[in-house]
């Protein structure tokens, strides 16, 4: 389950008034068993990491059910996707899978704005996903184009 | 370490088989439910998001050539990894245009990079694989850099 930590995603960006370290909108994500079925089914992901515990632990030696790493990939697009709306699009954007994540914890995507370019209307953005420690276990980045 | 061969790396630049896929609006629509997108746009399957495309362009592997972990037995470019436990390593997307319902989409996919690394519980071998989509027009649509890892 996901839970808007800040203010609503999508619209009314004043170019002109982004500084450098403006912050985007937070989320919370708490990944469960269904929706690990429900993202690993719709990606046709077999790795029993994401669903087996009993593997998960014994074979393959983590603590618990893996939380996918494209689905922090995903969830980590988002912070920019929804921050752009319908003014910005996402030309590209890359994270990385630090540290892995299990069932039981709760992340937080997020980020910040790190460059702005008003002449070519590109925004630089820092993304982060973190640990309920404060670590941040996937870190990434993206650059968004204003009309 | 000294885990990876000749063999593994005569397999960088090598191109798997290309796979041609037919977007489909509910299959956005799962993929948009399963991520908790927010946007209407998604969650009606108008478009699909950019990292929708994960996995998308692996081939569908038979039941029998599963591996007993979940993953598909050999479906990879390159000779096989001393190592078998996967693990996803990050990605880069560029998006040069948009995917929409009824698009007909071809992804050709290669090695690009193979490395070793000594982690903290041992070896791991880092693979880097390439994506590149393009539209019916051989437009190109979105580039995808993956890397996985092996422990």
């Amino acid at each position: 389950m996901s839970t808007a930590l800040t203010e609503e995603i999508g619209t009314g960006i004043n170019l002109a008034m982004l500084s450098v370290g403006s912050e985007l909108p937070q989320r919370r994500h708490t990944a469960t068993n269904v929706s690990l079925f429900m993202y690993n089914a719709a990606v046709w992901n077999a790795h029993r990491i994401h669903y087996d515990e009993t593997y998960t632990i014994g074979v393959e030696g983590h603590p618990a059910i893996v939380i996918d790493g494209p689905l922090q990939g995903d969830w980590l697009s988002q912070v920019a996707l929804n921050w752009a709306g319908a003014q910005g699009r996402v030309m590209n954007f890359s994270y990385t899978n630090r540290k892995a994540s299990y069932l039981g914890e709760v992340l937080t995507s997020g980020g910040n704005v790190t460059t702005v370019d008003l002449k070519n209307r590109l925004v630089e953005i820092r993304l982060f996903i973190k640990n309920e420690a404060g670590e941040v276990v996937t870190p990434g980045t993206a650059t968004v184009s204003f009309s | 370490m000294g885990l990876l061969t000749k063999e593994h790396f005569d397999s960088i630049g090598t191109a798997e088989p290309s796979i041609e896929v037919e977007i489909s609006r509910r299959e956005i629509q799962k993929y948009a439910a399963a991520t908790e997108q927010q946007q209407p746009k998604y969650i009606q399957g108008d478009e699909a998001p950019p990292m929708f495309i994960f996995n998308l362009f692996s081939p569908i592997t038979a039941l029998a050539d599963m591996r007993v972990d979940g993953l598909a037995r050999g479906n990879a470019t390159g000779p096989k990894l001393p190592l078998k436990r996967i693990m996803a390593g990050g990605t880069q997307i560029n998006q040069h245009k948009l995917i929409n319902p009824g698009d007909r989409l071809t992804g050709i996919r290669k090695i690009t990079d193979m490395y070793e690394k000594q982690g903290s519980t041992g070896p791991l071998i880092f693979t880097v694989r390439s994506l590149a989509i393009t539209n019916a027009q051989g437009e190109l649509v979105l580039e995808e850099i993956q890397t996985s890892i092996a422990r």
